[in-house]
Formats: C-alpha cells, sequence, structure tokens
C-alpha cells in the first residue's frame, strides 16, 4: 500500500463519487434485478450492460487489471475505493459477473498472453458475456464427476453433454466449460479438462429455466456434437480439476483479483431497520416489538460480522491458528445469513408477509419475498451449504472425509 | 460472490503492534504454564492458583498494562489485555489477573486523585483486588444495590452481603458497591478492614474459580474510602463494559479450546467401522461451532479496537460479550455430547469448558441481556 500515491487516490476518489453522483441511473420503470443471476428479460440485460459499458469506459472497472490488456493499470487500491462507491450509491450492478470474478482473474493468473488479449477487454466492456458450465443435470455439488464430453478430432473438440444453472446462458458469448477428456484416466478429477468455450455455434443450445420465482436468469445449456477449437483447452487435458478449482476459489472469496464492482445488491441492516420501522405486526410498528427488536439485533451482530471477518481475515495475526477458516467460510456465512435476513423480514409483516411482487399491498413491492425465494441459488449454487459444511469440515477443521 | 455487505459500513477492526506481540507472548507463557494436569491440579487446591505464575505476570507488568504511566504502569488500554485474557482462557488459567485489572480500571474511572496515587502503582505490581458488586437480586445492573455505606462519628460504616467475589482470601483490596446518601457509589475496602469469617467460600458452577460471599456489617472505614461520588456511575458503567470484554476474551479462548479438543476426539474415536468425525451430523455441527467462535472472535477484536471510544465501544462490548457467550456455549454443549459416553464423566474436560461458559455467561450480562441493551443503543 505504500506504493500508492494517497493524492492521486483521494482525487481518484473525488472524480468517481462525483461521476456516480451524476450518471448513475435513478428511475427504471422496469425491474431491475437485485443479483446477477436475475437477468431475465432482453430490457434488463441490454441497460445492464451499457451501464457496466458506461462503467468501465469512466475508469471505474478493472482500473487495477493491467493497462496492455484493457484494464486501467492502477493499483489495487484504486478499484477497491470505486467498487465501494458504487455499493453506496447503490448502482446498478455489473452484469458479467462470471467474466469479471472468475474468468477474468484466472486468465490474468494463468492464462497465456494470447487468452489475455483475446478475452480480457471484452469481459470488461460487456462486449462478450461470460457463463460458467461446470454443474450437470445429475450431479449439482459433485463437479468431479462431470460427464460432459469433450473429444479431440483434429483441431477440434466436439462436445456432447449437458450443463445446468447456466447464468445468463442464453445471452453469453463464452462459457468456462468443464469437461471430461479422458473417462478412463486414474481418476475421476484427472480426466477433465477446462475450455474457454465460444456459446455460439452448431450443437450449441440454451433453454431457460423458470425459477422458484416464476422468473428467469438461467438455462440449461445442451452440447450436440458442438465442435469448437482445440485452442480452447486451457492449460493441458488433465488440468481442469485443479483449473475448476482455482475459479471456485474466485466464486468463494478465497482468492481475490477480481475487477471489482458489485454483482449483488442485496440488502444490509440498514434496509431490514427501515422496514422495522414501518412494518406493522400485533398492531405496532415492529420496531416496537420486543421479540423482534431481539431479532433484529441479533441479525444486525451477525451482519457485523461479515464485514469484521474479512477484514479480521486480512491481519495476519488474527488468522492464523487455522488457515483458510475465513476465507472458506465467507460463502457459507454471508449466504445463510442473508436467507435468514429475507425470511425475518417477511415474518415482521403481519399479513402483509403474504403478498409478492407487484401487488400494491406488498411492502416494498415485494423484494423480501422474492429476495428470500432468490436467495436459494446463493445456498445451492457454488457448492450448497451443506457441501461448504463439508469442505471448512476436512479443510479447515482437520475432520476425515465421510 | 463474498461481497454481501456494504464494504463502505463496515465497522472497524485492527491490532495494533503491542496487541500481536503479547497473542505470541501470552500464548507460549500460557501453555508452558497452564497445561491440562496443572488445571486438574489446581480444582482441589484452596487458593486455585500458584502464586508463582502471579509473580511472574507482576514481572512481566501485565497487570500495568491498562495503567497510565503516571502511575507505574505501561500505558496501553484495555485492548491490549485482550490478547493475554483471551489466551488464559484457551488454557482454563485462573489468576485474580482479570479481577484486578477491573479494580484498577475502577479506581482509573472513579477513584479520588488520592486514590489514583496510592493505589494503582500497587495493583499495577502485583497487588492483587477484587470486586464485590454483586448481591442477591440476581440483577446484571450494577446500580441495583442495597449494601450501604453511612457516615457515623467512628468513620464511615458498612453494612449488607455481597456475593460472587473471586479469590477473596488473597485480594488486599476490595471495590464495594453500596448506596451511600442513597446513591450508588463505590468505596474502596482494605483487605484489614475485614475480619475472616466475613467470607465464606462459594460453591460455583466453575471449579476453576474460587469465589466467596462477604458480609460488610459493620465494616469500619475511613472517610476517604469513598470514590469520587459525581463519577460513580461512569465508573459503575465502565466496569461493566471493562468485564464484559474481558469476559468476551475470556471466552473467546475456551471456544477455541473445546473446538480444538472435540475435534482430536472426532479425528481419533471409531464407531461402526470409521472415525466418528467422518459423520456429517458431528462434522456439520462442529463447523457451526466454530463459525460461531470466528464471529465472536471477529466481534472481540472489534471490541479490543473500539473500546475507546464513546457509543461505538459500548455497542461493540455488548456484540462481543453476546456473541462469545453463545459461542462458547454451544461448542461446549455438544463438546460433552460428542464425547459421548466419556463426556459424562468428570474426567473429560468438555465440563470444565461448559461449566466456565456458564459462568462466564451469568456474570455481566448474558447474550439477551446485551441485545437488549443494544437495542435500545441501535434501533
Amino acid at each position: 500500500m505504500s506504493a500508492v500515491d494517497t493524492k492521486q487516490l483521494s482525487e481518484f476518489k473525488q472524480d468517481a463519487e462525483a461521476w456516480f453522483r451524476e450518471n448513475t441511473p435513478r428511475e427504471v420503470d422496469f425491474l431491475l434485478p437485485l443479483t446477477f443471476m436475475e437477468v431475465g428479460t432482453d430490457q434488463q440485460f441490454d441497460f445492464l450492460r451499457d451501464w457496466q459499458r458506461k462503467v468501465y469506459e469512466a475508469g471505474y472497472l478493472g482500473a487495477h487489471w493491467p493497462k496492455e490488456f484493457g484494464g486501467g493499470g492502477l493499483d489495487r487500491a484504486f478499484q477497491d475505493v470505486a467498487t465501494k462507491i458504487m455499493a453506496a450509491e447503490r448502482t446498478p450492478l455489473m452484469l458479467n459477473a462470471i467474466g469479471l470474478n472468475w474468468t477474468g482473474p484466472l486468465l490474468l493468473d494463468r492464462g497465456s498472453k494470447e487468452e489475455k488479449q483475446k478475452y480480457i477487454q471484452g469481459i470488461l466492456s460487456a462486449e462478450n458475456i461470460w457463463c460458467q458450465g461446470f454443474s450437470e443435470p445429475d450431479h449439482g455439488s459433485d463437479l468431479g464427476n462431470a460427464q460432459t464430453r469433450a473429444v479431440r478430432d483434429g483441431d477440434e473438440y466436439v462436445i456432447n453433454g449437458s450443463k445446468i444453472w447456466t447464468t445468463q446462458g442464453n445471452y453469453a458469448d463464452y462459457m468456462i466449460l468443464l469437461a471430461r477428456t479422458n473417462p478412463e484416466a486414474e481418476s475421476k478429477y484427472k480426466g477433465l479438462s477446462f475450455f474457454l468455450s465460444p456459446m455460439k455455434g452448431k450443437g450449441i443450445d440454451t433453454v431457460p429455466i423458470r425459477k422458484l420465482t416464476g422468473e428467469y436468469g438461467f438455462t440449461q445449456t445442451f452440447f450436440e456434437d458442438a465442435r469448437i477449437p482445440a485452442s480452447c483447452l486451457m492449460g493441458a487435458e488433465g488440468e481442469g480439476w485443479l483449473i475448476a478449482m482455482q475459479t471456485l476459489e474466485y466464486e468463494r472469496g478465497a482468492r481475490s483479483g477480481q475487477a471489482g464492482g458489485h454483482v449483488m445488491m442485496l440488502a444490509d441492516p440498514g434496509d431490514i431497520l427501515e422496514l422495522a420501522r414501518h412494518a406493522h405486526i400485533n398492531g405496532k410498528p415492529a420496531i416496537e416489538d420486543p421479540s423482534i427488536r431481539e431479532e433484529l439485533v441479533e441479525l444486525m451482530t451477525e451482519a457485523r460480522s461479515l464485514g469484521l471477518n474479512s477484514r479480521r481475515d486480512k491481519i495476519q495475526p488474527l488468522a492464523q491458528d487455522r488457515p483458510m477458516s475465513l476465507a472458506l467460510g465467507s460463502k457459507l456465512a454471508s449466504t445463510d445469513f442473508y436467507q435468514r435476513l429475507n425470511a425475518f423480514a417477511i415474518a415482521m409483516q403481519g399479513t402483509r408477509g403474504a403478498y409478492y411482487v407487484d401487488d400494491p399491498q406488498a411492502h416494498d413491492n415485494g423484494i423480501w419475498q422474492r429476495g428470500y425465494l432468490n436467495s436459494f441459488s446463493a445456498t445451492i449454487g457454488g457448492g450448497t451449504s451443506q457441501i461448504q459444511r463439508n469442505i471448512i469440515g476436512e479443510h479447515v477443521l482437520g475432520l476425515p472425509k465421510g | 460472490m463474498s461481497a454481501f455487505i456494504n464494504p463502505s459500513i463496515a465497522p472497524s477492526i485492527g491490532l495494533s503492534e503491542e496487541q500481536a506481540q503479547l497473542i505470541d507472548i501470552a500464548q507460549s507463557f500460557c501453555r508452558d504454564k497452564s497445561p491440562i494436569d496443572q488445571v486438574r491440579h489446581l480444582l482441589a487446591d484452596e487458593t486455585g492458583f500458584d502464586p508463582k505464575i502471579w509473580q511472574e505476570i507482576a514481572d512481566l507488568g501485565w497487570l500495568g498494562i491498562g495503567v497510565p504511566e503516571e502511575f507505574g504502569g505501561i500505558g496501553l488500554g484495555l485492548g491490549e489485555v485482550v490478547p493475554i485474557v483471551e489466551q488464559m482462557g484457551r488454557t482454563l488459567m485462573t489468576l485474580p489477573f482479570v479481577s484486578t485489572v477491573l479494580a484498577a480500571q475502577a479506581i482509573l474511572i472513579g477513584g479520588t486523585p488520592e486514590q489514583k496515587q496510592k493505589f494503582l502503582p500497587a495493583l499495577a505490581s502485583g497487588t492483587a483486588a477484587s470486586l464485590a458488586l454483586c448481591e442477591n437480586n440476581a440483577d446484571w445492573d450494577l446500580e441495583n444495590i442495597s449494601c450501604t455505606a453511612v457516615k457515623t462519628e467512628q468513620g464511615l460504616v458498612l453494612s449488607g452481603n455481597k456475593y460472587l467475589v473471586t479469590d477473596a482470601p488473597l485480594a488486599e483490596l476490595f471495590i464495594v458497591s453500596v448506596l451511600h446518601d442513597g446513591k450508588p457509589s463505590l468505596v474502596v475496602v482494605p483487605r484489614t478492614a475485614l475480619a475472616d469469617t466475613a467470607m465464606t467460600r462459594e460453591k460455583v458452577i466453575d471449579d476453576t474459580r474460587r469465589s466467596y460471599a462477604i458480609n460488610l456489617d459493620g465494616v469500619c472505614l475511613e472517610d476517604d474510602a469513598v470514590m469520587d461520588i459525581d463519577k460513580a456511575s461512569e465508573a459503575l458503567a465502565h466496569i461493566e463494559l471493562a468485564a464484559s470484554l474481558l469476559l468476551a476474551a475470556e471466552m473467546c479462548g475456551g471456544a477455541y479450546s473445546v473446538i480444538d479438543y472435540t475435534l482430536d476426539y472426532l479425528k481419533t474415536r471409531k464407531q461402526f467401522g470409521k472415525l466418528i468425525g467422518s459423520y456429517q451430523s458431528l462434522k456439520h455441527t462442529m463447523v457451526d461451532a466454530h463459525m460461531g467462535y470466528e464471529r465472536a472472535r471477529s466481534h472481540l477484536y472489534s471490541a479490543a479496537f473500539l473500546f475507546a471510544q464513546q457509543g461505538e465501544g459500548e455497542i461493540a462490548v455488548r456484540m462481543a460479550k453476546a456473541e462469545a457467550n453463545e459461542a462458547f456455549s454451544f461448542a461446549a454443549d455438544r463438546a460433552i455430547q460428542f464425547h459421548g459416553g466419556f463426556g459424562f464423566t468428570y474426567d473429560c474436560d468438555a465440563q470444565l469448558y461448559r461449566r466456565r461458559a456458564i459462568w462466564c455467561s451469568a456474570l455481566h450480562g448474558d447474550a439477551r441481556y446485551h441485545r437488549r441493551k443494544l437495542a435500545d443503543l441501535m434501533l
């Protein structure tokens, strides 16, 4: 940090604050997605793509990524400042989440120069939307068992199989794809390879999945004799599991390097306090009910611990007893918390808890009801909370595998 | 994906160089001086601690950490005491350390200039002290007092009973809360003012502790035993927060160790042909206990960092105490259960931790108490 020019940083901060105040769209006449997993209409998609490009062109996305590939070439501190401002201003989210948060840092860390040149700028500008092809219909949390086949044929690989829960699959230009190149490998993990696969092409089809909310945002992706260039292979054949695990570390927040910007606009304790003041239960504002007050404090305490945990993780003497504990625990802690927060918000609303999005009687137009249902995408996706407990139990606490 | 909480509103946590060093020093000191067989040996000891270790701690200067230099201390804050108490908690080390530190804090905040001059240098260098605040009303509110101090021709005469006074026979002075002219006040009572018969050992749930009831009837003091009347409420509030912070530290330490102790068992004990730690019902519960501990520890070091700040300090401390109560209680409760039949025996250390968790929660407020206070502060 000592290398950062503090004067330059504070000027950057002032400029960014002014820019976001000026440019953040305030009134839109359609429902804005609160997370990158809720982009279900063309209108939402086009709006968010334009917004991301605008932010990038203003210099507030990937400000710390290398200049030669399209980043801003600044210190990480600059992007952190911009990201904080975006969250505080509650700007619309960054659309190209998989690209910005997982593919981008992965490529910058272990991609070839050609790969970086080809993909990084398009990730930042949202010109190339990325999706992730890890989970399969029959192997949700058991990624190592992926059965989608990739067979080398001359200069191409022929892909057959199906991926599920492809976020923005119908809009994506590229997929990070985990596929089996060697079914006879000595272990199921060693038979896997990692591809930077195009999504537009013969034999690749996406079918939107209707979520429990009734909305869209994910697809199932089908590969039927789809041919992709052999150059799409990342690393060597058989390295797929290794690369996929690294990708998941970005997803779980255990590794840094993300382009910045927020991809979730989730409720914070301030919102739920606001709700508690307005919602009525048993004839009184919820905030006057003693049991609600106690639970509110509990949730606010827990919310604070999420921020504290991630800060403490950077203070080495306070994070060394069980290495990786705080990083590996953050997904479990935050997604479970967010789910309970939304459920509690509904429970504070008395009879109004029964309403849903777009009913005039619904509190805050039903965002808590919808938020609760959508929250399962985070407690199930990216490794369920139960799998997270296995990971933490085994890797942090050293308990034996089952 | 992990950025669920707006980073711009995240509260503060930090670690001073001194704290970082103290973590290391205290860790090896406590491990060295308080192995579990020593803890068990002291269970049957009348005083419950080893005077040699008390002297070593005094020599290390730990008793003077929170005492300003002008009174013979080191002049750091209570935040620097936290790592020490945390490590003592990890090894179940018991000493009149916390009570002596708290007595010094009480005098520092609520004492007269003469009392500070007279008592702080002694407390900073190894004179043990204790606090007599609790009465038989079971109340955590330190201002709910019925013991009295009345001015008479003979001097200041006390009456009433105090309970849960730790390490009373070894304390050379006591900070005692009384009603004086109808108002909550603190007085400094030297050990010499108490008859031996005034102290009765109490049977408390934590077998590592020594706790006493004290009968104050007829105790007669000089008039200058009364602490600054105008600062009594401030001093009592400060004692509650300082005690809560240090209890949270002790509990975080205990939670860490009881989890560690249980993990060892789950990694070696086999049932139905498998290590029991491979069963998810146990594994997942241990993860929940561990995550609760991590939460509590983050709050602890945030509270240590913010302690001196008006308002924010109180919020952080109450959160830390509430979280530590729950984390330690849950981890120790499951520790007994997961040790199976062995867990039901006195030989299993899980009970030592569980009893201590109950003791620590019962003093200076359980989680519900602190949340109620937080609700009034935050909502």
